[in-house]
């Protein structure tokens, strides 16, 4: 029953997680998860046939409120501690041609 | 009589002591910093201080005392909050690169509550980074040492917050408890550490890590700071959408000296393999003075414990790995230098900004919910979280509280854990089913092992009973002081 995570899975995984990782993380993580689901495996222990999943242990659903602006300006607060700033707006990456 | 320390005093008392005009809110920061000049170097409970903003901060206090606007227990108390608290205009770092220099522009509302109610805040605690850890290791800033045996750990992921309470380095502290964070840590300092039922205490302002896990609540000296700390922090807050319309919070008019009669169960599964034998003693010897004191004491089948683990692990992860996609490199935060594209910029920024533990993480919890796996794991846990809240919905059917120990053993070396994250993982056996199952769960120290190591008592309380629990801490705590 044990796992093997393969570089394909690993590299699929650096997508999602958005990481990118170094020959001997790479190495390592691989280890790790494949460790960590050996372990997470043993939950198909148990029978769970009509078990609903639960994601909330109350049954709280759609809390709603009223679309109604609460906070103030913090506009200058928030850029402080932008790593990088240009009139009033964050700077990114150039994503497009312009 | 010798002068008490002003150091000595329980957060509760010192404020009475201060509104009776004996202290000024003053001598207590600077009391305060003047034990953290002594053995702060060695410990290093806290990732940031900040002394001048505590001493002006004491002062509107201590004016708001004296025109007699501030009359609550807690006025003039200095606090230590645990660093993924946001706190306005104080940096707050979740001992992590990422947030190296993160100054929020808001307070978690649990922070407010407490400046509402007189509090100081001093600094802001270390923690594993981004509370993913059982010891305080994983933080960027560097360990954390246990205040009572310094070649150990504090625990974690609040190590920070609790070893401050037990150094003396604050009166009282916030933390915070995904999977034990809270009471680990309070059991291995010999200090309190409550996690109240979830929905309990707003999240606000608290850096997410597993959503549906997390809890705010206190770390203290003693059960009556818990309590009233707890219904200081607790409110129905619209900013936290799990957050609970509760009318029983006055927890401390819970601190009764009363068990009889209180029926309380020992899972057999909690005193088995695993389980050091002078943890197991000092536990069992805990529950012999609640049947001294007239409550029912017997063990039970709990079931289910071992399962808790594999659950916990896949559920965090795969929240973790949703919470974690804000660090992006764009907002806030650190961003990797000299990088043009922007894929390559958030894979770059989140590879050099955070660490292994928290990758670890991120990657597993990405993989749990990839499509493929999604059924297999991450539903698969959310059904056996569903049976874990069953077995303890039985269980209240027969018991108001269910005892045991915090952690298998007392605090471990520093530098043994992080070696095998599985064997780490394991030491939260007894407090990750209650963050599961959303119940409310305190640690109170019940004894020593032979190397002179707290050991801590975990009692568990059905959804919404913290009274229970503190009534049954507070007798306790009476009796063997």
């Amino acid at each position: 029953m044990a796992n093997v995570i393969d570089d394909a899975t690993i590299d699929y995984v650096g997508i999602l997680a958005k990481l990118e990782l170094s020959g001997e993380e790479r190495e390592q993580a691989k280890k790790d998860m494949a460790g960590m689901l050996d372990y997470i495996d043993k939950l198909g222990e148990l029978d769970t046939t009509g078990v609903e999943p639960m994601s909330h242990v109350f049954p709280v659903q759609n809390v709603f409120r009223e679309d109604v602006v609460t906070n103030g300006d913090a506009r200058d607060e928030i850029l402080a501690n932008a790593p990088a700033e240009k009139d009033g707006m964050f700077v990114a990456p150039q994503t497009f041609e312009g | 009589m010798v002068n008490r320390d002003i150091l000595d005093y329980t957060a509760v008392e010192l404020s009475e002591k201060i509104k009776k005009g004996e202290f000024r809110v003053t001598d207590a920061v600077e009391a305060v910093f003047g034990q953290i000049a002594g053995t702060e170097e060695e410990l290093h409970c806290y990732v940031t201080l900040e002394k001048d903003r505590a001493l002006a901060r004491a002062a509107g206090v201590q004016e708001q005392i004296d025109a007699g606007a501030l009359t609550g227990p807690l006025a003039g108390v200095p606090f230590a909050v645990k660093d993924n608290l946001c706190t306005r205009g104080m940096r707050t770092t979740c001992s992590s690169k990422m947030l190296e220099n993160f100054v929020p522009a808001y307070s978690a509302e649990a922070v407010l509550k407490l400046e509402e109610a007189g509090a100081v805040i001093i600094g802001k605690t270390n923690m594993d980074e981004f509370a993913m850890g059982s010891t305080t290791e994983t933080s960027y800033f560097g360990v954390t040492r246990n205040p009572r045996n310094t070649a150990h750990v504090p625990g974690g992921s609040s190590g920070g917050s609790a070893a401050a309470v037990a150094a003396r380095e604050c009166f009282a502290a916030l933390g915070s408890d995904t999977g034990g964070s809270i009471r680990q840590p309070a059991s291995y300092c010999g200090v309190v550490g409550m996690k109240p039922t979830y929905g309990t205490v707003s999240r606000y302002g608290l850096v997410a890590y597993g959503s549906s896990l997390d809890q705010i609540g206190p770390l203290t000296k003693d059960v009556r700071d818990c309590a009233v700390i707890l219904e200081t922090i607790a409110s129905h807050d619209e900013k936290d959408s799990t957050s609970m319309r509760r009318t029983d919070t006055d927890f401390s008019s819970a601190l009764k000296e009363d068990v009889k009669g209180l029926r309380i169960g020992i899972p057999k599964d909690y005193l088995g393999r695993g389980l050091d034998p002078e943890v197991k003693s000092a536990v069992l010897a805990a529950a012999e003075v609640f049947r001294e004191k007239g409550a029912v004491v017997e063990e039970f089948d709990l079931s289910l414990a071992e399962y808790a683990i594999p659950a916990y692990y896949t559920i965090a992860a795969a929240e973790a790995s949703s919470n974690l996609e804000r660090f992006d490199g764009i907002k806030y935060g650190y961003r990797a230098p000299e990088t043009d594209e922007l894929h390559l910029l958030y894979k770059r920024t989140r590879s050099q900004g955070f660490g292994p533990e928290v990758k670890r993480r991120i990657m597993l919890g990405s993989f749990v919910l990839s499509s493929g796996y999604y059924d297999a794991y991450y539903l698969k846990a959310l059904r056996v979280k569903a049976l874990i809240k069953k077995a303890f919905d039985q269980a209240f059917a027969k018991y108001d509280v269910i005892l045991g120990p915090v952690a298998p053993t007392t605090a471990p070396k520093l530098g043994e854990s992080l070696s095998d994250p599985l064997k780490m993982y394991l030491g939260d056996i007894y407090t990750i089913s209650v963050n599961l199952a959303g119940l409310p769960g305190i640690s109170i120290p019940c004894g020593e092992d032979a190397g002179g190591l707290p050991v801590g008592l975990q009692l568990i309380g059905d959804c919404f009973r913290e009274k229970t629990l503190i009534q049954a801490a507070y007798t306790y705590e009476q009796e063997v002081k």
